[in-house]
């Protein structure tokens, strides 16, 4: 079957989401390793490819321009002032390690949780991750008033016995997003080691087969190899799976624990843990529908994919929603007079477009996903994926800005607007984002081939390929 | 082998290692070295060190240490260090130690009278003014000009060479050429000759220009100041036949009533007269009654911001005000009073009332602007009051010749523009700016063929003369000045000249051939003529010394009342013009000043600008807003300016303020605001009828360093009225989960009177002055990064706008004992000092402002740029090196002024570990507040003033139900509104 839009809608009209296939019927072992590996090791590079690549290479020199200005004249490029002390800057960070989130619970909550559909998305919402992580750490980096010395934040013993503070939110930041990124990135990269193999494999370039041959650390698919890569990457999935809950829990710790009214709230932690899940599934969304179209990947990235997708992000938007709704209810119940008038200035003052703007793109709108032809359809997917991205992202402007703009001292009110080179850093890190994501897949296999063969049903399993890998994988995930 | 003598680097061949050169036993350095006691000690304390020197060399090792040796001797040459000579002092100057700032006294002369100052002064360097408690006129404190005006001494943008027609010249050469134009005027008895000059307070000058009038019999000295006291002297004159100058005792008085008398702004006057009125205005637990001031203004100034009772009235119906509040109170005056209106009728009403029932105990003043019908009616008033020798005495007036200014530069001007003038030498004034307009000063000085001019800058009027003489700074030259209160203070300089300028009294001297003749010897020879000759140097050294001539305050005068016939009093139809100094450019001469261009100016709150302020109410009639340009026409003139509305703006009135729109100030105050004097005439100084105001649909960006004017409801400025100052419910302590930090030494605190602070921003830019804080400019400002590290809050209070009260509140840093910031700074750079004393250090932050964020505050200051000037030299000679430089990406506040407690706590070590006591640390704002707002001291000292006034029932913290318990806390604002004047 080769699923077209309106054939998914017929389809799916007949059929149980849950049994929709997580691949397309008809693949083998060898067409598999044929579809992945000849997007990676073709000749000629696709021209829409090459375009894209320049579009985000924009994106990129603008980040360089942006970082050198920054750089050269100090944070005050930016809008951020002595009422306001954070901008663009956390929105954008608090942002991308959110994204970076679905990543993370697709490769191993899911993987632990042994729900199969994962296995297609997987290396794609990996990768999307460890970009999102690189974006998002620029931020706090840059950020500081001094960046050549924010190394400072790091416990580096030293002759004078000078350490950190230890008490400080912005410090477990430092330690949760570090360890984010080294175990986002191991992650990852293990994963990639027998696809690699595989590339070295069928490379015909001399160059491609050393530089695959290096990366891929000597595998030779032997049992020993596969007993260890086993190990390894549930010790890994392990390692992220209370990363996924804590990473975002302590970045909101930087809001929860301070005093301002509109970050001085208990419920930050778990409301930004689904928000992060929420965005960052938004984002593997965005980023899916195109990637299986341009590259015919919809054998593997199926129906059954985009629905379960959609299914998390309505649940997470749902609890995201019940945030909204238990921060005014807070704000009054308190009575506090800055909690109530920040919910106020929030609704009504102010700051109402965002607000409201946030309300409509974060909650009304994704409600649309309870409608199975909704969730089914990748051009409205695709849509609602962009518009929670964008309120997403008004969320946390709402979060960090307006809080601070209309704080405790009416005298100390002041507005934020972001300069030209808060913007253009903020679009340099999505040109980034998207320029090492071309590069990605371009270069490495963005879907996991070894294991989406093990997806592939047994009795098709008898290829000469790669059999020692997928009964191995088999053992892995019915076991 | 020893090592203590042998160095591996010295000592090898690659072939034979040779471990001792047996000759470099004999050379030793130290006794340690030969006893052995060196190694000794270098065992104990470096084994590791000592190890591979103890060891023999390899090959392998040399070539390593060799190879490394060369690479980084490479390092070595990146940073070539600069030549640079330092010279000893050949004879160390007695009381110079390095380090140790030392004071002198001298005085800032001023139109209306010096303000004793002390300077403190960096190995020759002036950093700091602050005012000198032994001048009756400064009693300790100074106003903001005082302050600013060492910025002054080192503005970049100062005349730095005497010039000809704009090209360098010498100071001979403008001798000879002075010699020639003198000697033309010596057959005609010098009727040619014209000086011009401010208002002159020194008696050395005026006796030397009273010397130049002796030689040169028809000559004349012209003395113009655009903010002069003609009204006051015209209604003196009225009133007694000669001029003298009201002295109110605002201590003494219970009931102040001011009309257009702004006795607590408006320069250096006001610093006497605030310490004063602050004294009765003090509400305690022993004395909780306060006086009463009732002003009536037709553009609030400061005085009208502190006042209990106050109306906003036109410029056209002050007469009528005075002379209906005089038929009141019983003085007699011929004239008719006019009509008034309701609001002023009710003021006046209740404002007799309260002079009626304090006869002798109350003082009616007059300010500048008020004319002289209204200065002769409340002569008239305390005359009838019984105020005369109890609450107001008169002396004569501050300036040893007193004239009426705009007359005589009205008549210099014909004489100019007839063409009788040879020459003309303008000391240390700017008319071309400021001269009223309709006297055409700068078309009239075209019809002079010589003219010098001495002055600061190279200004307005400087580009017009064929001579320009760079002016000394008076803390750079020699002096002498009449206080506000009539003592006299000798005007010492603290630094030569930086650019060898001139002083009036030596360019008067060239007018009498001695143009050799410095200004120290002038002052010297004057006061030999005063003081006797067997003890004039003891005089003069104790003179110098104390900052004060003793027995130089004039005597007080008995005065005869006339009887007065005021002018017909008539409200005038139509928009009414209202001119004024500005709180920061005065009359302009500070427009170059970046300090006070960028203070917010007390009203407005607006920086880097001025406005046409208005009510409301006229705003909406003629439908303008903030920001709207409108035009203001009077007569043929018009002046396009932007609208800003403030409460207690007389309706149909539109004040504009001096000062601005300079051509020629400087890098700093070039085109900054609009120039408001082409609309003031010699008739119509202060105010005038018949203004035409149009909105021209133009918009211009004011930028106010407060955006938001209600206090919302939050309790944080409290009022409490006159004699009920007790405390509103009990004092409840709010429990931390924190670890409370014990205090068993000292614990700094800050109480603020809001009773007694006017708002006059003198704190804030002592602050700037004292800790090395940068200006940002008009554009960081906009996007509220000013620095200032101790902030006034301004409020306005009350449901109509127009006649909103206004509160003032002084911000610095509080100094939480649970301080939000220190527990979120990631690198431990702001700091829980053991005194109690919230530390920033400067070194260690890398600028994460999430202190800032967390500060409910919002006293943090970030250097969001490089916002300090390290590339102008003369401004860095102003720096305060007790105080780091911050540079770029550091957040910065108020420190308390750590390096006073320092040095007052070093001292006291020294004075053999003697317990701090009050008066042992002064901060800068506590230092110069005129009303004596501001106390710091050990709380944990129960008999410290500071401990005292927190046991005060109207003491509290602003948010303390958010749990920071401040260290600096307030007492509530106190009013006198009485019962009759609520609603």
């Amino acid at each position: 079957m080769q699923p077209t839009n309106d054939a998914a809608l017929q389809t799916s009209t007949a059929q149980p989401t849950h049994d929709l296939p997580v691949i397309a019927p008809g693949h083998t072992l060898a067409s598999i390793t044929d579809k992945i590996t000849s997007i990676v090791l073709r000749r000629d590079t696709p021209l829409a490819w090459a375009a894209g690549l320049a579009l985000a290479s924009t994106g990129l020199f603008f980040l360089v321009i942006s970082i050198a200005w920054l750089l050269a004249k100090g944070t005050g490029v930016w809008g951020i002032n002595n009422e306001v002390g954070w901008g663009f800057a956390i929105i954008n960070f608090v942002w991308w390690i959110g994204i970076g989130h679905a990543g993370t619970l697709i490769s191993a909550i899911l993987l632990l949780l042994n729900q199969q559909w994962r296995t297609s998305i997987n290396r794609a919402a990996e990768a999307m991750t460890l970009f999102a992580v690189a974006c998002a750490g620029m931020f706090p980096l840059l950020h500081v008033g001094r960046p050549w010395l924010a190394f400072w934040l790091f416990p580096i013993p030293n002759t004078m016995g000078v350490w950190p503070q230890f008490r400080s939110p912005l410090l477990w930041d430092v330690f949760a997003v570090s360890t984010y990124a080294t175990v986002s990135a191991l992650f990852w990269f293990t994963g990639l080691i027998p696809d690699l193999a595989t590339l070295r494999d069928q490379a015909k370039n001399i160059w491609a087969k050393r530089i695959f041959g290096m990366l891929s650390l000597g595998w030779r698919g032997a049992a020993m190899h596969w007993e260890r890569y086993e190990i390894a990457y549930l010790i890994l999935a392990g390692l992220s799976t209370p990363l996924v809950v804590s990473v975002h829990t302590v970045v909101s710790f930087d809001f929860a624990v301070s005093i301002v009214p509109g970050w001085h709230a208990t419920i930050l932690p778990p409301y930004f843990v689904a928000g992060a899940i929420y965005s960052g599934f938004a984002m593997v969304l965005t980023l899916m529908i195109p990637l299986r179209s341009a590259f015919g990947f919809k054998d593997f990235i199926t129906d059954r994919h985009l629905n379960n997708m959609a299914k998390v992000m309505l649940a997470t938007g749902l609890i995201v929603a019940y945030g909204y709704v238990m921060e005014a209810f807070f704000a009054w119940y308190s009575a506090a007079p800055y909690e109530l008038a920040m919910i106020h200035n929030r609704m009504f003052g102010a700051a109402w477009k965002s607000y409201w703007a946030l309300i409509l793109f974060n909650v009304a709108i994704p409600q649309l996903l309870w409608f199975r032809g909704v969730r089914l359809n990748p051009m409205w997917l695709f849509m609602i994926s962009i518009v929670v991205n964008i309120g997403m992202w008004l969320e946390r402007y709402v979060i960090v800005v307006t809080s601070l703009e209309r704080d405790f001292m009416p005298s100390a009110w002041a507005d934020y607007y972001p300069t030209k080179w808060d913007v253009m850093l903020y679009i340099g890190t999505i040109g980034f984002f998207f320029f090492a994501f071309f590069l990605f897949i371009r270069f490495l296999p963005s879907i996991a081939i070894f294991e989406m063969k093990s997806l592939v049903p047994r009795r098709d399993a008898g290829g000469a390929k790669g059999s020692a890998a997928s009964s191995t994988k088999e053992g892995t995930h019915h076991s | 082998m020893s090592s203590s003598d042998v160095s591996p680097m010295s000592t090898t061949s690659p072939t034979a290692p040779v471990t001792q050169i047996p000759s470099a036993r004999a050379l030793w350095k130290s006794q340690d070295q030969h006893s052995g006691a060196l190694q000794d000690w270098a065992e104990r304390q470096h084994p590791s060190l000592l190890a591979p020197l103890s060891d023999e060399v390899a090959r392998r090792d040399l070539f390593r240490l060799l190879g490394a040796s060369v690479a980084l001797a490479g390092f070595s040459a990146c940073t070539r260090q600069p030549d640079e000579k330092i010279l000893p002092y050949a004879k160390n100057p007695e009381t110079l130690v390095p380090g140790n700032p030392l004071y002198y006294a001298t005085a800032m002369p001023w139109a209306t009278g010096a303000i004793g100052l002390l300077v403190e002064s960096h190995m020759g360097r002036p950093t700091k003014i602050e005012g000198n408690a032994q001048h009756p006129s400064s009693l300790g404190s100074t106003d903001c000009f005082a302050q600013a005006s060492v910025l002054g001494l080192y503005d970049p943008d100062r005349s730095t060479t005497l010039t000809r027609a704009g090209r360098i010249s010498t100071w001979n050469d403008f001798l000879t050429d002075l010699t020639a134009q003198l000697s033309s005027q010596t057959g005609k008895q010098g009727a040619g000759l014209r000086i011009l000059t401010g208002t002159v307070v020194s008696p050395t000058l005026a006796a030397r220009l009273r010397a130049v009038l002796a030689a040169y019999p028809s000559a004349k000295w012209i003395q113009y100041e655009p903010i002069h006291r003609d009204q006051a002297r015209a209604g003196a004159l009225a009133a007694f036949g000669e001029d003298v100058l009201a002295r109110p005792d605002f201590a003494a008085a219970k009931i102040v009533v001011a009309l257009e008398g702004d006795f607590l702004g408006n320069g250096p006057a006001s610093v006497a007269a605030t310490r004063a009125f602050s004294k009765a205005r003090r509400a305690r637990k022993a004395k909780s009654t306060i006086n009463r001031l009732h002003a009536a203004e037709s553009s609030m100034s400061l005085t009208g911001a502190m006042a209990d009772h106050f109306v906003a009235v036109r410029p056209s119906e002050l007469t009528a005000l005075a002379a209906a509040l005089a038929k009141a109170v019983g003085a007699t005056f011929e004239g008719d009073a006019g009509a008034l209106s309701a609001k002023a009728q009710a003021w006046a009403i209740a404002a007799a009332a309260d002079l009626v029932a304090h006869k002798g105990e109350c003082v009616v003043v007059a300010g500048d602007a008020a004319n002289s019908d209204v200065h002769a009616l409340v002569h008239a008033m305390n005359a009838a009051l019984g105020n005369v020798g109890k609450t107001v005495t008169y002396t004569e007036p501050v300036a040893p010749v007193s004239i009426d200014q705009t007359a005589a530069l009205g008549e210099l001007a014909g004489d100019m523009a007839r063409g009788t003038i040879d020459a003309l030498v303008m000391l240390g004034v700017n008319p071309v700016y400021d001269a009223p307009a309709d006297l055409a000063f700068k078309t009239a000085l075209t019809k002079v063929s010589w003219l010098a001019h001495l002055g600061l800058y190279q200004d307005e009027t400087a580009e017009q003369c064929l001579w320009h003489i760079n002016e000394a700074h008076y803390l750079e030259a020699w002096g002498d000045a009449r206080g506000s209160d009539g003592s006299v203070a000798l005007v010492q300089p603290l630094i030569a000249p930086l650019y060898s300028g001139k002083s009036a009294i030596e360019v008067v001297n060239a007018l009498l051939g001695k143009g050799g003749v410095v200004g120290y010897e002038s002052v010297r020879e004057h006061w030999q003529t005063v003081f006797a000759a067997a003890t004039f140097e003891h005089q003069w050294r104790s003179a110098l010394h104390d900052g004060v001539v003793p027995g130089t305050a004039p005597e007080t005068k008995s005065v005869s009342p006339r009887s007065i016939t005021i002018a017909s009093a008539k409200r005038e139809e139509g928009m009414e013009l209202v001119l004024r100094a500005d709180d920061s450019a005065f009359d302009g001469r500070f427009a170059n000043n970046s300090w006070l261009q960028e203070l917010p100016r007390t009203l407005t709150r607006l920086v880097w600008d001025n406005a046409a302020l208005m009510s409301l109410a006229t705003a909406t009639r003629l439908g303008v807003k903030n920001g709207d340009v409108v035009e203001l026409a009077l007569g043929k003139v018009t002046v396009r300016a932007p609208v800003w509305l403030v409460p207690g703006q007389a309706d149909e009135c539109v004040a504009v303020q001096l000062g601005y729109g300079r051509t020629r100030a400087g890098s700093v105050g070039n085109g900054v605001g609009f120039d408001a004097y082409p609309l003031r005439s010699s008739g119509g100084q202060w105010s005038a009828t018949g203004l035409r105001t149009t909105k021209t649909g133009d918009t211009y960006q004011l930028v106010t360093a407060q955006m938001h004017h209600s206090m919302e409801g939050r309790d944080l400025i409290r009022v409490r009225e006159s004699g009920h100052i007790e405390r509103e419910g009990p004092e409840e302590k709010i429990p931390t989960v924190w670890k409370e930090y014990e205090y068993n030494g000292n614990a700094w605190a800050m109480v603020i009177d809001l009773g007694s602070c006017t708002g006059c921003n003198a704190c804030t830019i002592a602050c700037q002055a004292e800790n090395n804080i940068p200006v940002v400019g008009k554009a960081q400002v906009a996007n509220t990064r000013e620095m200032h590290w101790i902030r006034i809050d301004r409020y306005f209070e009350g449901e109509d706008f127009d006649a909103a009260r206004v509160r003032f509140q002084p911000v610095p840093c509080m100094h939480c004992e649970n301080a939000p910031c220190e527990v979120v700074c990631p690198v431990g750079a702001t700091t829980h000092g053991p005194e109690g004393l919230n530390e920033m250090v400067y070194n260690r932050c890398v600028g994460t402002r999430y202190c800032l964020n967390n500060c409910p505050y919002k006293v943090r200051r970030f250097n969001f740029l490089l916002y300090q000037d390290f590339v102008t030299e003369s401004v860095k000679l102003q720096r305060n090196p007790d105080v780091s430089v911050r540079s770029r990406g550091v957040m910065e506040k108020c420190t308390y002024c750590i390096q006073r407690i320092s040095q007052a706590r070093i001292q006291a070590i020294r004075e053999g570990g003697r317990p701090l006591v009050d008066g042992d640390i002064v901060t800068a704002c506590q230092s110069v507040c005129p009303a004596e707002a501001i106390t710091f001291g050990d709380k944990n000292d129960p008999k410290s003033a500071v401990a005292k006034l927190r046991e005060e029932p109207h003491h509290y913290g602003i948010l303390e139900d958010v749990n920071t318990r401040p260290r600096t806390t307030y007492l509530a604002k106190v009013e006198n509104r009485g019962t009759e004047h609520e609603g």
